[in-house]
This record gives C-alpha cells, sequence and structure tokens, in this order.
C-alpha cells in the first residue's frame, strides 16, 4: 500500500476501510481459538470432526466468494476443484497405506487388478500429492479459464458452462476403469502419516489443520481484495468494458483470481476427505455446487465474513436436520434461501448491520 | 500527420449500417466535435475506435501507424487513447480517490500516480470529495470524475461522448473551460455533443453525421448556414 505517501486527507480510503472491517480479523481470531481450544479441551471427537469439516466448508465458500463476489463470476461448478483437491488426497492416503501395510485399497482388489494404476506412482509422497493437487486444479482452471474469458463468456452462459464442466466430471468419476474407484469412490484409509486415521490426536489434527488454514485463507484473501489489484476486481465486477477502455486486460486479471480460487477450492477438498474418510462422484454433483453459491448468498455476497458464516451455519444446520429429519433438509433450505432472497438481499450479514461495503454484485451482468 | 484517420469505416448490425464508409481525419492538437441526430452512429464511431465494436470494412489509424481496427481495447487505451462513456461509467463502490488511481492505467509508477491523482483532483473540482464512493456522487460529479478518469493517463488521443449532457449550464461552462485547458499540440480530442453552445465554444472544427455518412466538415458558423445540415438536425 501506498499509505505513505498521502497527506493531507490522511489515510486513502480503503485503507481506512480495511480498518472498519472488523468481522474478517474477528474470525480470523475466532479460528485461532477454536483451534486452541480443540487441542486443550480435548471435546469428544464428533464435535472436532464437525469442526474440521465446517472450516473446509468454510474455505471453499472464501474461495467462491473471492469470485463471485468480488469479481462478479459466478461459478456453479466449484465441485469440480473442491473434488480435484479431495481425490487426490484420498489417492495419496491410499498409496500411503499399501506401502506402509501392504495391502492393496479395496476398489483394486475389486477390478482385479494387481496393483495401484501407473499414474498414482509417487503420490505416498504427502508433499508431491500437495503440488498435484493444487497444480492440477489451477491447471484445469487456468485452461477452462482462458477459453472462457477469452471468448467473453459472461454471467449465466459462464455459470452454466462451469455446472456443465462439473457434470462432465462427475459422469467420468462414475466409470470404474479410471482407476479412482468409480461409482463406489475411495474410502478405508487406513493412515495419515503414519498414524491411524481414527485415533482422537489425528482427527484433532486435522481440524486444527483445517483451522488454521482456514485463518490463512481469510487473512491472505482479505490483504487481496483490500489491494488494488481487489479494487481492479471490484472494478471488473461491476463495468468491464469501462476497465478494459482505461488499459486493463480484465482477462489477465479474471484468470489469475478464477485459478488462485480453484486452488483454495482445492485445498477445502484436501481437508475435508480425511475428515470424512470417504470420497465418491457424489462431490461432483451440480447440486453441491449450487450449495456452495447458497452458502455464500445466504451469508452475504461480497463480504469475506460472510461467506464464512454462511457456510457455517448452512452445515452446522444441516448436519444437525439431516440426522434427524433427513427428508425435511431441501425444503428447509429452500425455504433459507427464499428468506434471505426476500428478506435479506446481502445475507446474514446484514440482520447484523454489518454491511461493509454495498454490494451491488450479480453474476449475470 | 494526422492524430486519427478514419477511413472508408462501415459498421453494421444485421442488414442496418450504422456507420456507411465514413471517412475523417483529426490532426493533433485538434478539438474536433461531432454532431448529428439521434440514431446518426456518432457513439458507434466512438466504439470502433476505443476497440469495442468491430466494422464491417475500413481502417482506424491512430498515428498513421496502428490500427485500432485490430487491436483489443487495452491495447488501444495503452497506445495513448481514454474515452468518456455518453452514460457516465465510474465504478461505483470505489472512492472518487480509486476511480482515478484506475484511471492512471496499469502502467504508472506509485509515486507518479499520487502525485497524478492530487492533480486531476484539482482538475475537475473533487479534491473534497476524495474519499467518497464514487457511486454517492451526484449526476455532475460523476460525469467530472468520469473526465477526471480519461485525463489521469494523460491520453494522446480523448473521445469525449456528451460530456455535458445533464450538466447546468454553470457546470456546461466549467467544463468547456476545462477542454480548453486540456487542448495540446499532442493531443487530439474528439468531443460528441448536442449543446450547440458548447461545441462552438470548444472546437476547431466540427463534423455533422448523418446516417452513418459525413453531412458537412468545416467551421461551426458554416455547420450553422448549411442547407442540408439545417434539414436534418439544426433546423428542428
Ligand atoms: N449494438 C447495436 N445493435 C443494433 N443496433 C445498434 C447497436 N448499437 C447502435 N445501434 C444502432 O445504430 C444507430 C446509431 O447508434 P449510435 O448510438 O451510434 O447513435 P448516436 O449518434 O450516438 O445517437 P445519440 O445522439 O442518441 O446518442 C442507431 O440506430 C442505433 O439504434
Ligand atoms: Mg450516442
Amino acid at each position: 500500500m501506498s499509505g505513505a505517501v498521502h497527506t493531507g486527507l490522511a489515510a486513502p480510503a480503503h485503507e481506512r476501510r480495511a480498518l472498519r472491517d472488523p468481522l474478517v480479523a474477528v474470525l480470523v481470531g475466532l479460528c485461532l481459538a477454536a483451534a486452541l481450544g480443540l487441542v486443550l479441551g480435548r471435546p469428544a471427537p464428533y464435535l472436532v470432526n464437525a469442526v474440521g469439516q465446517l472450516a473446509a466448508f468454510a474455505i471453499l465458500a472464501v474461495s467462491l466468494d473471492l469470485v463471485w463476489g468480488y469479481l462478479g463470476i459466478l461459478s456453479l461448478g466449484h465441485g469440480l476443484f473442491f473434488a480435484i483437491g479431495g481425490y487426490v488426497c484420498a489417492m495419496h492416503l491410499l498409496a500411503h497405506g499399501t506401502v506402509m501395510t501392504g495391502t492393496l485399497p479395496d476398489f483394486v482388489q475389486f477390478m482385479g487388478w494387481k496393483g495401484l494404476p501407473a499414474y498414482w506412482a509417487g503420490l505416498e509422497h504427502a508433499p508431491y500429492a500437495l503440488l498435484l493437487a493444487l497444480g492440477l486444479a489451477g491447471l484445469v482452471a487456468f485452461l477452462f479459464g482462458l477459453v472462457a474469458f477469452r471468448s467473453r463468456v459472461n454471467g449465466v452462459y459462464f455459470s452454466i458452462i462451469s455446472q456443465a464442466l462439473v457434470y462432465v466430471a462427475m459422469l467420468l468419476m462414475y466409470r470404474n476403469d479410471t482407476g479412482l474407484g468409480g461409482n463406489n469412490g475411495m474410502t478405508g484409509f487406513p493412515l495419515l502419516f503414519g498414524w491411524p486415521m481414527g485415533a482422537p490426536a489425528v482427527v484433532t489434527g486435522l481440524a486444527v489443520a483445517a483451522l488454521l488454514t482456514l485463518a490463512a485463507v481469510l487473512a491472505g484473501a482479505r490483504r487481496l481484495v483490500g489491494s488494488a489489484v481487489g479494487r481492479r476486481m471490484l472494478a471488473c465486477r461491476d463495468d468491464e468494458t469501462r476497465l478494459r477502455t482505461l488499459g486493463y486486460s480484465t482477462t489477465r486479471l479474471k484468470l489469475r483470481v478464477w485459478c488462485l480460487s480453484a486452488m483454495i477450492a482445492a485445498l477445502a477438498g484436501i481437508l475435508y476427505v480425511p475428515q470424512v474418510g470417504i470420497i465418491n462422484p457424489r462431490v461432483l454433483a451440480p447440486d453441491l455446487s449450487i450449495e456452495i453459491a447458497v452458502w455464500v448468498a445466504i451469508g452475504g455476497l461480497g463480504r469475506l465474513g460472510g461467506a464464512v458464516i454462511g457456510a457455517v451455519l448452512v452445515n452446522a444446520l444441516k448436519f444437525w436436520l439431516s440426522a434427524a429429519m433427513p427428508e425435511a433438509w431441501p425444503f428447509i433450505l429452500s425455504g433459507l434461501v427464499l428468506l434471505v432472497v426476500l428478506a435479506l438481499p446481502n445475507g446474514l450479514l446484514d440482520l447484523a448491520g454489518l454491511r461493509i461495503r454495498p454490494s451491488w454484485a450479480s453474476g449475470a451482468r | 500527420m494526422s492524430a486519427l484517420v478514419i477511413d472508408a469505416l462501415t459498421v453494421a448490425f444485421g442488414r442496418f449500417r450504422a456507420l456507411d464508409a465514413l471517412s475523417l481525419a483529426v490532426d493533433p492538437g485538434e478539438v474536433r466535435a461531432v454532431i448529428g441526430p439521434n440514431g446518426a452512429g456518432k457513439t458507434t464511431l466512438l466504439d470502433v475506435i476505443s476497440g469495442i465494436t468491430k466494422p464491417v470494412s475500413g481502417r482506424v489509424m491512430l498515428g498513421d501507424r496502428l490500427d485500432l481496427t485490430r487491436c483489443s481495447e487495452a491495447q488501444i487505451a495503452r497506445a495513448g487513447v481514454r474515452r468518456k462513456f455518453q452514460k457516465p461509467s465510474v465504478f461505483p463502490v470505489l472512492t472518487v480517490r480509486e476511480n482515478l488511481a484506475i484511471g492512471c492505467g496499469p502502467d504508472m509508477a506509485p509515486g507518479a500516480r499520487e502525485a497524478r491523482i492530487a492533480a486531476v483532483l484539482g482538475e475537475v473540482g473533487l479534491a473534497v470529495r476524495a474519499a467518497v464512493p464514487a457511486g454517492a456522487l451526484s449526476h455532475g460529479e460523476k460525469q467530472w470524475l468520469e473526465i477526471g478518469m480519461v485525463l489521469a493517463a494523460e491520453p494522446g488521443l480523448l473521445l469525449l461522448d456528451e460530456p455535458v449532457a445533464g450538466l447546468s449550464d454553470a457546470e456546461t461552462a466549467r467544463t468547456a473551460e476545462l477542454i480548453g485547458r486540456l487542448r495540446r499540440p499532442d493531443r487530439a480530442i474528439l468531443v460528441i455533443e448536442h449543446d450547440m453552445g458548447f461545441v462552438e465554444a470548444v472546437a476547431d472544427k466540427v463534423t455533422v453525421l448523418h446516417e452513418g455518412r459525413t453531412l458537412y466538415e468545416g467551421g461551426m458558423q458554416g455547420a450553422r448556414r448549411d442547407a442540408r445540415v439545417i434539414e436534418v438536425f439544426l433546423g428542428r
């Protein structure tokens, strides 16, 4: 920031606004406090696990808010990037387990194969798996974004195509010969870094990792949207032609943020899969991708804190209600959406009076 | 050498020709007004120059070397062309200062940018409004902010689409003064306006456009006397 250069009118407006945006700082603090609480307080493992899953969903919501709320690109296919992270993580866990225990994963035995597919080579090494997950998500996002943004696919068209992409990926993953578990997916992860998967320390470790990642993602995203690039993102969202005719390549801007968002979504998938112990093509179902958008819209589009609050509230409600009355959940979710759309057009943050900046964002411009 | 040469430019929307083999040359340092009735093709002309609309045929040469019809909007802007839109186009959630910072373009060094923003704020009279979100400005202030945004990068070719539409007489007079100050030997200004008093005050020459073709080119005095111009435009 070039704040020091300013005189007279004091700090530039965006810096003052950053000071007035305490929500992200509060949420980062809450994440850190929760992580500490999990380590010191040792709550019941199911609770620890639930907190960890919520944190993973919150990361996913922030990744979508970055492109939708701040750049005006509504992706209805973010489940794809989440799934890329999740699948690569599952491959790592199974490869690691095979190396350590000598037994092949169930689905490999079921297919009658003698060993892991050749392209799994090296995945037992966690750093390589991490790089592969992020790199693959980034690459897929780059190729898709390059084609879409160059040909100026915008608004609803982009949303529909992104939805089609996740659907095609789902159909692909339902095939049993891909070496990725087919319709049953992959499960039965025995070990994490050599530790038995269900051990309380592992459960806690995973939840803490998810919370710390969420804190880091939030802080990083706040920095981004508060920077000069963040102001260009808002400018692009509100009037892309105006921004182009001032000399900015909006294709490049959108491509960068889009790829970053995809990698954050992959990170969420990486953290999610070991906590639920399974991944299957259901994560690529179009309705899951739409649900991510619902979390963001419910919490408050275009505010990072809103995305987190929406993801946590909706999913906490889902955990609770889908156990209590599973058939009712879709109706409750729809009702919630209607309520927010009709009564709180800027999401739940409206309730708290925490509206930081006007948000005239929309995917369909 | 001309600052801008438009050569046999044709733009079609379906079978309708918004511009029909239009030719036009603007000299460096010149302020040219383009006038004409609604739907004459004035905005379409600026759309082609700024790269938003691609023509069916014809060329738009900037300084005799760059054919703008082959460039993207961003490339055209980086070649020194800036355009103010007919509908004031500012970024509503960003403050006046942030709008101007973006107006400086992607390449300006941060130090130079701060100085430039301060200068432009003074130029367009928005210094006291620097921290206000652009969405909260009045219509006139938005017009001036957008003029500031397109000024910020010191363009060599400035395109202004109805810069005084919706402004009061006093604001219009101030805008005319501002455009007078923007005159430079190495800068050409193309301004579209319906306010004939304003055109007379700022322009060296006028081009009267009608149905995508040039009806008249020359001094404003001559335009007022031209029978065809009176018939399609001024006389009504
Ligand atoms: N995208 C488009 N598709 C179809 N027709 C268009 C398009 N843009 C402009 N036109 C038509 O081209 C003609 C010229 O429009 P243009 O906006 O250039 O007129 P103008 O001279 O700027 O008029 P005004 O003084 O009202 O601003 C009009 O008849 C308009 O309806
Ligand atoms: Mg017009």
